[in-house]
């Protein structure tokens, strides 16, 4: 626990400070101390098409329909390519949020993880290739809860 | 370039056009226009229609207030600043070629200009500030002339549409252009500008959503989530065109500009509010 | 050097709301080009945010989060003045970070 907090330490301290210099002079082992890691980065779970597959292969459980979880979404996306998600949940003591698009080839958009002091909330902006179930997925004390909002998309008016 | 035929459109009591002998002045049909859209749309509040479909539908008005939270095309815009304040190779900047130094100046475009006999879009007259500097001119539907367009615009924000028609027979003959342009049948589906956009604004053609004329230049450049950028008024002129199978036309030609006169003469008086984001 | 991160952060009521535009195709690899050839995926995988030495917010993105992404989360606990720092790297390795203030 301390080391982690440490370890932060060390990252925040030389990645606010240096990373502007760092950025534009080339010195790159110090620009990749502030960049993310991405070695733990889910690769399988996005790549994997169906919600339930997808929440069975990120959190090795089934998620419970849950109403504590509200979804804000458009009833018919205006463009399939910028679809404005916003989801936040009143269940508590929550780590992490999903959301899956059902019938996007994989269904895994993104996953955030909330730190405690973080609100459970996110806002985003999703492709959706075809209209499709968008599903919010909650961990909440360490069990997973679900919300489901079908979103219209449609292609090919007169706008070109 | 102008044909004398007889275009009569029935819409309704205000805009019948027929070319007799006192044809309405450009005040008169904008008058006209602004009473038939009111008339139309008695709930949306007139400065609301440079906000097209968004006037006019919730739904998507939540995704475009969601949008304009944090606007896809602040990076273009600060570009386009940037653009505009660098000075060209000969050490002079954009500021030289405007009133007021190209600050605050979009509502005053498209302009009449009476020694060319010509008009003078936005967009033109940065690219004929660029070759008058020594600099290549930018091409016209996207990209740099998009950003400094867009900026540009940014800086007039809220203030009001104030496009002059000289009592100039070519300045006339240019609107009138524009306006027979607007009103004209073309392309294979046989619409005209008018046809949606003056008949059938509120209303769906397969997944779109059409919006009224009035107000229709004020939000340009937009950045539309199909292009996933900015593009010009002409950009969307062509691409209107292309739609109902119709050949478009080269940006800036005198077609367009003749037609973008007309249309943002008909939008005087409501607030500039580009760039904005459309789907 | 212009950074590819854009956000405002405010404070209110002891929330922090931090919203964030970033500047990147986000290439999803299942779409061609005019001539015919896949469009190679090139996309955010991990954006961080962090406050004192701490994530407060960790993204894992793929292809399906728009072009130019958007992000918006609040958490407790940030104090006007503080900055926080916002970095990203994606699929090709290519990172960048900034930071921002809170208002």
């Amino acid at each position: 626990m301390i080391d982690q907090t440490r370890r932060g330490l060390l990252k925040g301290v030389l990645g606010a400070g240096v990373a502007g210099i760092a950025l534009g002079s080339g010195l790159v082992p110090l620009r990749a101390l502030a960049a993310p890691d991405a070695s733990k980065w889910p690769k399988k779970a996005f790549a994997t098409p169906g919600v339930d597959e997808t929440i069975a292969e990120l959190y090795g459980m089934e998620a419970e329909e849950s109403d504590k979880i509200s979804m804000d979404l458009p009833t018919i996306a205006q463009n399939g390519a910028v679809v404005p998600v916003k989801v936040e949940t009143s269940l508590p003591n929550v780590t992490g949020i999903a959301l899956l698009v059902a019938k996007n080839p994989n269904a895994l958009a993104a996953t955030f993880e909330i730190p405690k002091g973080t609100l459970p909330f996110i806002s985003n902006r999703l492709k959706m290739a075809e209209t499709t179930d968008v599903v919010a997925v909650v961990i909440s004390d360490g069990k997973a809860y679900k919300a489901t909002q079908n979103v219209k998309v449609t292609v090919g008016g007169c706008g070109g | 370039m102008l044909k004398t035929k007889i275009i009569s459109v029935a819409l309704g009591v205000a805009l019948v056009v027929p070319y007799v002998l006192a044809a309405p002045t450009p005040e008169e049909d904008r008058k006209a226009a602004v009473e038939y859209y009111k008339q139309m749309f008695p709930d949306v509040q007139i400065n609301d229609f440079v906000n097209g479909q968004y006037a006019l539908n919730e739904d998507r008005r939540k995704q475009w207030e969601s949008l304009q939270d944090f606007p896809p095309y602040e990076f273009a815009v600060a570009e386009g600043q940037e653009m505009f304040e660098t000075p060209f190779a000969n050490g002079k900047t954009y500021a030289s070629c405007f009133d007021n130094e190209g600050i605050g100046v979009r509502q005053n475009y498209p302009h009449f200009d009476q020694s060319r006999k010509e008009v003078i879009t936005l967009e033109l007259a940065i690219n004929e500030c660029r070759e008058a500097n020594g600099e290549k001119a930018l091409r016209y539907k996207k990209g740099d002339i998009a950003s400094i367009s867009a900026y540009m615009a940014s800086t007039s924000n809220g203030k009001a549409f104030n496009i002059t028609i000289p009592d100039d027979p070519e300045a006339q003959a240019a609107y009138q252009d524009g306006k027979e342009f607007y009103y004209s049948r073309r392309g294979q589906l046989n619409f005209s500008c008018a046809s949606c956009h003056v008949q059938n604004p509120g209303k769906w053609i397969r997944a779109d959503f059409l919006s009224p004329a009035l107000g229709q230049p004020a939000s340009f450049p937009v950045h539309r989530s199909k292009w996933g950028e900015l593009g010009t008024l002409h950009r969307r002129f062509a691409g209107c065109n292309n739609n109902v199978r119709a050949k478009p036309l080269p940006a800036q030609s005198e077609e367009y500009r003749n037609l973008e006169y007309f249309l943002t003469y008909m939008s005087n008086g409501l607030p500039v509010v580009g760039p904005s984001t459309r789907p | 050097m212009a950074s590819s991160i854009r956000a405002r952060a405010v404070e209110s009521g002891g929330v922090v709301s931090i919203k964030a535009l970033v500047r990147h195709p986000m290439d999803s690899g299942f779409v061609k080009d005019s001539a015919g050839n896949i469009i190679p995926p090139h996309f955010i995988q991990k954006l961080t945010i962090s406050h004192d030495g701490k994530n407060v917010f960790v993204a894992d993105w793929g292809p399906a989060v728009s072009k130019d992404p958007f992000l918006e989360c609040r958490f407790e606990g940030g104090k006007k003045g503080d900055k926080l720092t916002i970095s990203w790297i994606d699929n090709k390795g290519e990172s960048d970070s900034t930071t921002a203030t809170i208002a």
